[in-house]
C-alpha cells in the first residue's frame, strides 16, 4: 500500500508530487508546477508548464510579462485534470483572486495543498471552499493564538473616523500590491467611502487586472502626478516600503497606516513607526486554522510555513496527528 | 469600554502631542459621562488600581489556555498584559461588555480575594482591545504617553479656556469630574476653586532676547535673582492642609515627607525644589535620585535632604496676595521666611545690578559655590503682579550659555509624523581612547532637534549617502578619524550615568551648528566632557 508521502513529499524546490512529476508553487524554475496564488514567494517565472487558475496566469503575465512560462494550463475550479494518473482539482481557497488550494487524487489517497488560504469573506475572490482529505496541507503564517483577526468593517471604521479627526492630514496606507490593496478598497467602497482613491504607481497594473476580472474598485488615481497635490485627508495607498521612505514626504503630514494581520502585535507596529495599525489579513487566523482542521478532520496535517510549532501542539492535544515540512523559501512579512 | 480602549490604543501610537489633543478631546466630548471622568481620572494618575499581578494574570490565563501555547504566544509577544489580552480564550456567549464606571466602582468595593473571578469575568467579555485597556488600567500605569498636563490642556480646548484655569480648579475636583464637564461645556457653573491646599497655577517667564529686549527696558523697572537648578514647586499649607505640588500642579508630597513636614506656616510659597544641605545645594543628578520615586525611605531622606529655595510669596497666612506688585510680595516673603527658622526653607537673594553690563557680568561670572547650581538669571518687574501662565514683560529668565562640544554623527533613526519619511533623531559620539588605544568614538547623546528644515534635509541626505548599516529605523553612518560629520551640540548639563557606556548622560542637548567644515579628527573627547562634569559636581 503507498503512502502519503509517495503521492507528495517536501523537496529542495518545494512540495513535490513523486507519481505526477510536478511541484507546487517551487521556489526555483522547474520543469512542471502547480501555482495556488499569484504572490511572488509562490509563483514564480522561468517553469516550462504551469497549471493555475485563469486569474493566476493573467496575474503572473502582468508581472512577470507573457513569457513567464513555455506553456500555461488553465485549470477551473472544481473541476479535474489528471496528469500521469494524478488527479489534480482546484478549489477556491479565499486568499486573493483567483487563489487556489490543490487537491491531489491517486491510489485512494487524497492531499488538499491549502496554499495560503483565509476563511473570512473577501469581496475580490472566491471564498475558501472546505474539501475533505485524509491530509491537509496548511499554512501557518499567523498559527499562534495571539492571532484572532478583528471583523474587517471595524478596522475600516478605524482608518474613517482617523479621516474625520484628522482632515489636514493624508492617511498613507500601506498594503500589499497585490490582493491587499485590492481587498483594502473594496472595503472602503463597501463602508461607503465613494471618494476617489490614491495609490502608488507600482499598484496600477493589478487594479486594472482585477478591474478586468469584475472587481470594481470605484475612483481610483495615481497618488503622484506633476501637480504636486499634498492631498490632505486623503487615503493614498501604497507599498509597505514606501510608507517611510521618502516617497512620502510629499503628502501633507503623512499618518502612516498599515493593513496587516501583523499589525495585532503593537510592537510590530510600533518598529514600523506605524499611527494606525489596520489589522487586516489575507490569511487565516488561529481561530480559522485551527477551525478548518477541526471541520476537515483530517487523518494527517501537514503544516508548511509560518508559526508550525504552535499549531503542532494544538494538533497534538486534539488528537489530530501533525508534522511540520520545513519548507524554504515562503516569505511571511510583507503580504500578511 | 470600547471607545476608552479604542482611546488609549490611539494614543499609545501616537508620538505627535497636537494628534494626542486631538485624541483626547474628541474622546472627550464623545464619551457620557460618568465614563469620561473615570478615563480622565486614568490618564492623570488620579485613580489606580494596582489590583492585578502579572502573577494573578498569568495564572488565570494558565487555567483557561494550554500552558505551552501560551509560552509559545508570550515569547512572540513579549508582553505579558498584551499576550493575555490577545491569546485569551473567550466563552462564546459571555456577559455584555462591562462600561468602565462598573469596573471602576466594582472594584473599587470589592476584596483582593474577588478580583481574580472579576478579572475572568471582564476578559470574557470584553474583545482584544478591551482587555488589553482592562488590564493596563488594573495593573496599574496606562503608559500611552499622556501626561496629566497634556489632559488637562485636552480639556481646557473642549471648553475654549485656558490651561491655568483647569489647574486652578482641579484639586477641588474629584473623579468622575461631572461638575467640571457641565461647565466646560456650558451647562454648569465654574466649580469652586476655594479648596484648602489647592494649586495655584504659576507663573512662567519669556526667555530673554538680549539684542531686542536690552534696549526696551529699563534696568531700575527690574529685580535679578538666579534661576535655581532644580525643580520650580510650590508649597502650600493652608488650615492644615499640606501640599507640594510639581509646576504643573502634580502632587508630589508623598516623594517629599521632609519638605512637607517643614512646611509649618499658613500660606503659599513658589520656590525651587532642591537637594539642601546647611544652605548648600545639591546637584541636580542629586535632586533626581528622590524624584520619581512614589515613596522616600529614611536613608533616602538622609542622604538627599531636599528643601525649598523660595521664590515668591501667593499666599500670606489666609491673605491671597498674587494681586499685590512683585515689591511687596518679596518684603512679605523675606518676612515670612525669616520667621520659619526651617533648614528645609530658604530664601533666594536679589542680586542687586545698576545696568545691564553688571548684570552680564554677574551672569558671566556666577559666585562661587552655590551659584553653580544656577541655570541663569531671573528678571522680574518690581511692579508684576503674580499671573498664571507665560505673559509677555513682566518675568524674564535670562539662560547661562549653554555649554558646547563638537561631537560626530554616528547613527540616525526616521521620525514621526511629519518627519517619517526623514533621518531626524542623531546619535552622536565624541573621541575616547579604545582598548587597543586607538581613538574611537563613544556615543555621548542624542539630538532631534535644533536645525532648521533645510538643515534637516541636508542631515537626511548625508545620512543616505553615508550609511554603513541598517538595523530596523537606524542606520549607522560612516564616523572615522578620516571622515564624519562634526555637529556642534549644545546642552545644558551632564550627569553621570551607568546606562551610558560612555558614563555620562547629557541634559536637554540639540545641535546648535552643523560643522561641514571641521574634520572628524577635531571633534572633542570623552576627557573635555569630564571636566565639565567635574566641575558641575564641584
Amino acid at each position: 500500500m503507498a503512502k502519503f508521502t509517495d503521492l507528495l513529499c517536501p523537496a529542495k524546490d518545494g512540495l513535490y508530487c513523486p507519481p505526477g512529476e510536478f511541484f507546487i508553487d517551487p521556489v526555483a524554475a522547474v520543469e512542471r508546477a502547480v501555482i495556488t496564488h499569484g504572490h511572488g514567494d509562490h509563483a514564480r517565472s522561468g517553469h516550462r508548464h504551469v497549471l493555475a487558475t485563469r486569474e493566476t496566469l493573467a496575474i503572473m503575465a502582468t508581472r512577470y510579462g507573457e513569457d513567464f512560462a513555455a506553456q500555461r494550463e488553465t485549470a477551473v475550479y472544481g473541476v479535474a485534470v489528471t496528469h500521469n494518473g494524478v488527479e489534480i482539482t482546484l478549489f477556491p481557497a479565499g486568499h486573493i483572486l483567483g487563489s487556489a488550494q490543490v487537491r491531489l487524487r491517486w491510489q485512494g489517497m487524497t492531499i488538499m495543498v491549502s496554499g495560503d488560504y483565509k476563511r473570512r469573506r473577501d469581496p475580490t475572490c472566491a471564498r475558501f471552499e472546505p474539501v475533505t482529505c485524509d491530509v491537509f496541507v496548511s499554512e501557518a503564517t499567523f498559527g499562534l493564538p495571539v492571532f484572532r483577526h478583528p471583523d474587517d468593517a471595524g478596522e475600516i471604521r478605524k482608518l474613517l473616523q482617523s479621516l474625520r479627526q484628522f482632515p489636514e492630514r493624508t492617511h498613507l496606507v500601506g498594503a500589499y500590491a497585490l490582493g491587499k490593496a485590492q481587498r483594502l478598497i473594496l472595503l472602503l467602497r463597501e463602508a461607503g467611502y465613494d471618494q476617489t482613491v490614491y495609490v502608488h504607481g507600482a499598484m496600477a497594473s493589478l487594479n486594472a487586472l482585477y478591474e478586468s476580472f469584475g472587481v470594481r474598485l470605484g475612483p481610483l488615481a495615481p497618488a503622484t502626478t506633476d501637480k504636486r497635490d499634498r492631498l490632505e485627508g486623503k487615503v493614498v495607498i501604497a507599498p509597505p516600503s514606501a510608507i517611510a521612505d521618502k516617497w512620502a514626504r510629499r503628502f501633507a503630514d503623512p499618518l502612516p497606516a498599515f493593513a496587516s494581520g501583523w499589525m495585532r502585535v503593537r510592537a510590530r507596529a510600533r518598529q514600523r513607526h506605524v499611527e494606525l495599525p489596520l489589522i487586516l489579513s489575507d490569511h487565516g487566523d488561529w481561530d480559522e486554522l485551527t477551525g478548518t482542521i477541526a471541520e476537515l478532520q483530517p487523518q494527517e496535517l501537514w503544516v508548511t510555513h509560518g508559526s508550525e510549532e504552535a499549531l503542532l501542539r494544538w494538533a497534538s492535544l486534539n488528537g489530530i496527528m501533525a508534522r511540520a515540512l520545513e519548507l524554504v523559501g515562503y516569505e511571511d512579512e510583507e503580504g500578511a | 469600554m470600547k471607545a476608552f480602549a479604542a482611546l488609549l490604543d490611539r494614543l499609545s501610537f501616537s508620538p505627535a502631542r497636537n494628534v494626542k489633543l486631538t485624541l483626547l478631546r474628541d474622546y472627550l466630548a464623545n464619551a457620557p459621562d460618568p465614563e469620561r471622568g473615570w478615563a480622565l481620572a486614568s490618564l492623570t494618575g488620579e485613580l489606580s488600581f494596582d489590583e492585578a499581578k502579572p502573577a494573578m494574570i498569568r495564572k488565570a490565563v494558565e487555567a483557561r489556555m494550554d500552558p505551552m501555547l501560551f509560552a509559545l504566544s508570550y515569547d512572540f509577544v513579549g508582553d505579558l498584559a498584551e499576550t493575555v489580552a490577545l491569546a485569551w480564550p473567550t466563552k462564546l456567549g459571555a456577559n455584555t461588555e462591562p462600561e468602565l464606571p462598573e469596573v471602576v466602582d466594582t472594584l473599587r468595593t470589592a476584596s483582593r480575594r474577588e478580583v481574580p473571578q472579576l478579572l475572568e469575568r471582564w476578559l470574557d467579555a470584553l474583545d482584544a482591545d478591551g482587555r488589553w485597556a482592562l488590564l493596563k488600567l488594573l495593573t496599574g500605569g496606562l503608559r500611552v504617553g499622556v501626561s496629566a498636563r497634556l489632559a488637562k490642556q485636552a480639556l481646557a480646548n473642549l471648553g475654549g479656556v485656558e490651561v491655568s484655569e483647569i489647574e486652578e480648579v482641579w484639586h477641588g475636583q474629584s473623579p468622575p469630574y461631572e461638575d467640571l464637564f457641565a461647565w466646560l461645556e456650558k451647562r454648569g457653573e465654574r466649580p469652586s476653586a476655594e479648596t484648602p491646599g489647592r494649586f495655584r497655577p504659576v507663573m512662567l517667564a519669556q526667555a530673554l532676547d538680549e539684542a531686542n529686549d536690552f534696549p526696551k527696558l529699563d534696568p531700575a523697572d527690574y529685580a535679578a535673582e538666579w534661576k535655581w537648578d532644580g525643580i520650580r514647586v510650590q508649597a502650600v499649607n493652608e488650615r492644615g492642609r499640606r501640599r507640594l505640588y510639581s509646576r504643573t500642579g502634580d502632587d508630589i508630597g508623598k516623594s517629599f515627607p521632609d519638605v512637607l513636614e517643614a512646611l509649618n506656616f499658613e500660606g503659599a510659597l513658589d520656590g525651587e525644589l532642591l537637594v539642601l544641605r546647611d544652605s548648600h545645594i545639591g546637584s541636580f543628578s542629586e535632586l533626581q535620585q528622590r524624584l520619581n520615586r512614589k515613596t522616600a525611605d529614611a536613608a533616602l531622606v538622609e542622604r538627599f535632604p531636599a528643601g525649598i529655595r523660595a521664590y515668591d510669596l501667593l499666599l500670606d497666612g489666609e491673605e491671597d496676595i498674587r494681586r499685590r506688585p512683585f515689591t511687596e510680595r518679596r518684603k512679605r516673603l523675606e518676612a515670612f521666611v525669616a520667621k520659619l527658622h526651617s533648614s528645609h526653607i530658604d530664601l533666594s537673594p536679589l542680586q542687586p545690578f545698576a545696568n545691564w553690563e553688571e548684570l552680564t557680568a554677574l551672569r558671566a561670572t556666577p559666585p562661587e559655590g552655590d551659584a553653580q547650581r544656577a541655570e541663569g538669571l531671573m528678571l522680574k518687574r518690581w511692579d508684576s503682579i503674580y499671573e498664571a501662565g507665560r505673559p509677555k514683560g513682566p518675568w524674564f529668565k535670562w539662560k547661562r550659555d549653554p555649554h558646547l562640544v563638537d561631537a560626530v554623527l554616528m547613527y540616525a533613526q526616521r521620525g514621526h509624523g511629519k518627519r517619517s519619511g526623514f533621518y531626524s533623531d542623531f546619535t552622536f559620539g565624541v573621541w575616547r581612547q579604545g582598548e587597543d588605544g586607538a581613538p574611537q568614538l563613544t556615543p555621548v547623546g542624542k539630538a532631534y532637534f535644533g536645525f532648521t528644515d533645510e538643515e534637516l534635509s541636508q542631515l537626511d541626505k548625508f545620512v543616505r549617502d553615508n550609511t554603513l548599516e541598517r538595523f530596523g529605523p537606524v542606520r549607522s553612518v560612516r564616523a572615522d578619524r578620516e571622515f564624519g560629520l562634526v555637529l556642534e551640540i549644545a546642552f545644558e548639563g551632564l550627569q553621570r550615568s551607568t546606562r551610558h557606556k560612555s558614563g555620562v548622560a547629557m541634559r536637554f542637548p540639540r545641535i546648535s551648528r552643523i560643522r561641514w567644515d571641521k574634520p572628524a579628527r577635531e571633534a572633542d573627547t570623552l576627557s573635555e566632557l569630564e571636566k565639565i562634569l567635574a566641575r558641575d559636581e564641584g
